[in-house]
């Protein structure tokens, strides 16, 4: 591929991508002249099963999902690294092999150290 | 400049048809559970409720909108957009037949990956803005859930990528060659399960649509949406649904390779392929009850990161050996 094609071929997104938000932002717009508004009070207010609501509703939420999402992280770097490894497979041979292994391995003992603390597990 | 434009066009075409086939899945998948519960499903309007999508879409649009007053209003507006614009931006990258693709780039299923990332981008930030507590509850799984199974599915198509070489969606689909046999859900058929099983969760349909577990958080993360906002928020879970349909067709199940060539319409097997996957979609909405949390979470993180890794090691010893 040379280096003029390589835009070109990302033009397409960028259209679609702005094509995208224009198609939202234009039928939220003109539904507006369209659709009747007659706001008051209790249907401002958030749902919560007919009440008013009781307290603030962005609360202090479980650790677990701060957790799984270090986890991700980690895990998610190594699908990176797996990539570039497996379209190059075929030109690297058994040293490509070896040295995925070692990776994985490495990152094995991450996942059960994770394991043994319960952290991907949510009721003990 | 001309060639915007005649991008601009089959950009138009491509939204038309997609948006075409979205209404009429809505329809499709109420007709099969309906079937599937002996009841008829929409009967009403038009023949056998043939109309019932329109009607749908024009009543959505003449909805009220309702925006809380407690909500971050900013986001609130913003948050079903970018659902919509990142799952609409996959459709960019995906091949319906030889040449028939708007953006050929070479890292086509890493882009898909970092659109259905930004997707959940969207919903967590519903979940936020709307400032409910079902809402927030909402938000915060579905983030979960979708990080989650994000990465058992990235692994899963490793695999793949082993086998073709390439990350370019037209080039996997050559890679695998017109015939049956060819097919990766043959030597990849561990990753092919993963895959199923992630996709489910991915897009968030049952037996893991936790998100918007009707029973015990309303609606999630779009409990206060309403009219049209909401309608935008499911036209693009159903893009994101064909989206991970093509994808497994694209990498196990050959693309729009068939038995036979179709003249004047070479997309015709992609698209019947698809139309399977959907098919399979219902058909598990129809027959299982939705996951435990806790349970779901286990299963992605105990099961299937473990065996999408063990089909990376699998494949690359048994590539090795045998060239």
């Amino acid at each position: 591929m040379t280096s003029q094609t390589i835009p070109q071929e990302y033009l397409a997104i960028l259209i679609l991508i702005i094509f995208g938000i224009l198609f939202g932002v234009v039928t939220l717009f003109v539904g507006r002249f369209f659709r009747l508004s007659r706001p008051y009070h209790e249907k401002l207010v958030a749902y919560e099963s007919g009440n008013e609501p009781t307290e603030a509703p962005r609360m202090r939420f479980s650790v677990k999902f701060y957790l799984i999402a270090i986890l991700f992280v980690v895990f998610d770097v190594e699908a990176i690294y797996l990539y570039p490894w497996a379209i190059v497979y075929d030109r690297l041979g058994l040293f490509a092999l070896v040295e995925m292994m070692l990776f994985i391995g490495l990152l094995l003992v991450g996942y059960i150290y994770a394991w043994k603390k319960e952290i991907l597990q949510w009721e003990k | 400049m001309m060639q915007v434009l005649i991008l601009f066009i089959q950009i138009l075409v491509l939204f038309a048809i997609v948006m075409l086939h979205v209404a009429y899945a809505t329809y499709f998948e109420r007709k099969i559970i309906g079937h599937m519960q002996v009841r008829m499903g929409p009967m009403r309007v038009g023949y056998h409720g043939l109309l019932q999508p329109i009607a749908d879409g024009i009543k959505s649009f003449f909805k009220e909108d309702i925006i809380p007053e407690q909500a971050d209003k900013a986001a609130f507006r913003a948050a079903p957009i970018i659902c919509l614009v990142a799952m609409m931006t996959s459709l960019a990258v995906l091949p319906f037949a030889k040449g028939w693709v708007l953006a050929d780039i070479n890292i086509g299923l890493l882009f898909i990956f970092a659109m259905s990332s930004l997707a959940s981008y969207g919903v967590i930030l519903a979940g936020w803005a709307s400032n409910s507590k079902f809402t927030f509850l909402g938000g915060m799984r579905s983030m979960a859930q979708v990080i989650s199974y994000e990465i058992a599915m990235g692994l899963s198509l490793v695999g793949v990528m082993m086998l073709s070489g390439t990350l370019n969606l037209t080039e996997i689909v050559e890679a695998q060659g017109t015939s049956f046999t060819g097919m990766y859900i043959f030597p990849q058929i561990l990753a092919f399960f993963v895959f199923c099983i992630a996709m489910l969760a991915e897009t968030n349909r049952v037996p893991f649509d936790l998100p918007e577990a009707e029973t015990e958080l309303v609606s999630g993360y779009c409990t206060e949406y309403s009219g049209m906002r909401y309608a935008i928020f499911f036209m693009a879970e159903y893009i994101g649904m064909m989206v991970m349909a093509a994808i497994g067709t694209i990498c196990f199940l050959g693309g729009w390779n068939g038995p036979f060539v179709i003249p004047f319409f070479p997309p015709f097997w992609l698209i019947l392929k698809i139309y399977v996957f959907m098919f399979f979609f219902i058909w598990i909405r129809a027959t299982l009850p939705r996951y435990r949390y806790d349970q779901l979470m286990e299963l992605g993180w105990k099961l299937l990161i473990p065996l999408a890794l063990a089909n990376i090691v699998l494949t690359g010893i048994i590539k090795a050996f045998t060239s």
